[in-house]
């Protein structure tokens, strides 16, 4: 349930951002899932169904949740590559699904087995849109 | 198109349950910073205040070996709650790394720190303990801009580039309106305080025997003399 950690900075950050634009009401927001962090969608769903209670501005706001595939760009050899083949045992995904950093401790690049590479694209949680109505 | 950070919003909820925030710092390597941190930490814990202790030197991270913490893991709830270790709420990179190097640039150090202070669940505390990674980079930059309330605890040696790092490091906290509880000057060889030290801790020999042994550490002459010095201060 680490999950309702990120979905509660979500759901207050969407809240908070309504409130600076002047929304008098917040429609919808756009939630992108990195593929590196694998969250559980159902949980975080969940959390964020519960925690409308505490945050009455985004009771009737639509969460939209958008998979993103991760990238990554090797500084020593600047070979891209995604995650999908990099080897990783269950245990490792999990550390990486708690704190997708450790990406460089297990993954390395498999063209020049560098540890030094850029998450380009799909690191973990962020809000790419917020409608609303001024 | 929006791009937003929603993680940085719920820290300071993160941290708003605790009491005091100590920074244990100091910006040259090797001088005694996460000794300090985890001795002190143990002295507050034993004195029955309710105690954290944060290790930010994602590079060295030493805390876990310093407390003799293994096999420990947070517990997922709502978030991640730190372990109970000799009665100091713990966290650490380690736990995530299983003991191999981190090999982070310092856009994702940063990302980390943000991570970790955005899902961990401190609860109630008195003290807030963060051990600090020499220099001033982005754990030291992450921690003044998110918890604003820290107070810094600086430790330097009696060497000359010890002292000189100091006095620049003193000179920003003190442009950054960064509260300074004092410094501690470690490793000395006793004698008289130095001008501007809060107190002298002398080199201890039995200290490396005493580490990964908690109760051992708390009996050492550096726990005492550290005991000593910060005793005014809580």
């Amino acid at each position: 349930m680490h999950e309702w950690a990120l979905a509660e900075s979500v759901i207050k950050s969407a809240v908070e951002h309504a409130g600076t634009e002047k929304l008098k009401k917040l429609k919808e927001t756009g939630v992108v899932f990195g593929e590196l962090q694998a969250i559980d969608k159902e949980i975080f769903v969940f959390a964020l169904e519960e925690l409308r209670r505490q945050f009455p501005a985004a009771a009737a706001c639509k969460f939209k949740i958008i998979l993103e595939p991760a990238t990554f760009r090797c500084k020593a050899c600047t070979h891209e590559f995604p995650l999908k083949g990099l080897r990783k045992t269950k245990d490792e995904a999990e550390f990486i699904h708690f704190v997708p950093e450790m990406a460089h401790t297990f993954l390395k690049c498999p063209k020049c087995k560098s540890p030094d590479f850029e998450i380009a694209k799909g690191r973990g949680v962020h809000i790419s849109y917020i409608k609303g109505d001024r | 198109m929006t791009n937003i950070d929603p993680r940085p919003c719920v820290i300071e909820e993160r941290l708003k349950n605790i009491k005091r925030v100590i920074a244990v710092t100091g910006w040259k390597g090797g001088i005694g910073k996460s000794v300090t941190a985890c001795t002190l930490a143990l002295l507050l814990a034993r004195k029955g205040y309710k105690t954290g202790l944060f290790d930010l030197d994602f590079a060295g991270a030493s805390d876990h070996l310093i407390l003799g913490a293994n096999g420990l893991f947070p517990k997922e709830e709502k978030g991640l709650e730190p372990p109970v270790h000799e009665g100091v709420k713990f966290m650490s990179v380690v736990f995530f790394s299983e003991n191999k190097a981190v090999p982070l640039r310092g856009a994702n150090v940063s990302d980390a720190i943000i991570e970790l202070l955005a899902i961990t669940q401190w609860g109630e505390l008195d003290f807030l303990v963060l051990d600090m990674p020499p220099g001033i980079n982005d754990a030291a930059l992450d921690v003044m801009r998110f918890a604003r309330k820290a107070e810094v605890l600086a430790v330097t040696t009696p060497s000359v580039l010890a002292h000189d790092v100091l006095a620049r490091s003193l000179d920003l906290y003190k442009k950054l309106k960064v509260p300074v509880l004092g410094v501690i000057e470690n490793m000395s060889a006793g004698g008289r305080k130095p001008k501007g030290a809060l107190a002298v801790i002398r080199t201890d020999r039995g200290l490396e025997k005493a580490l990964g042994r908690p109760v051992s550490l708390l009996k050492t002459r550096f726990a005492a003399d550290l005991g000593r010095a910060v005793s005014g201060l809580f």
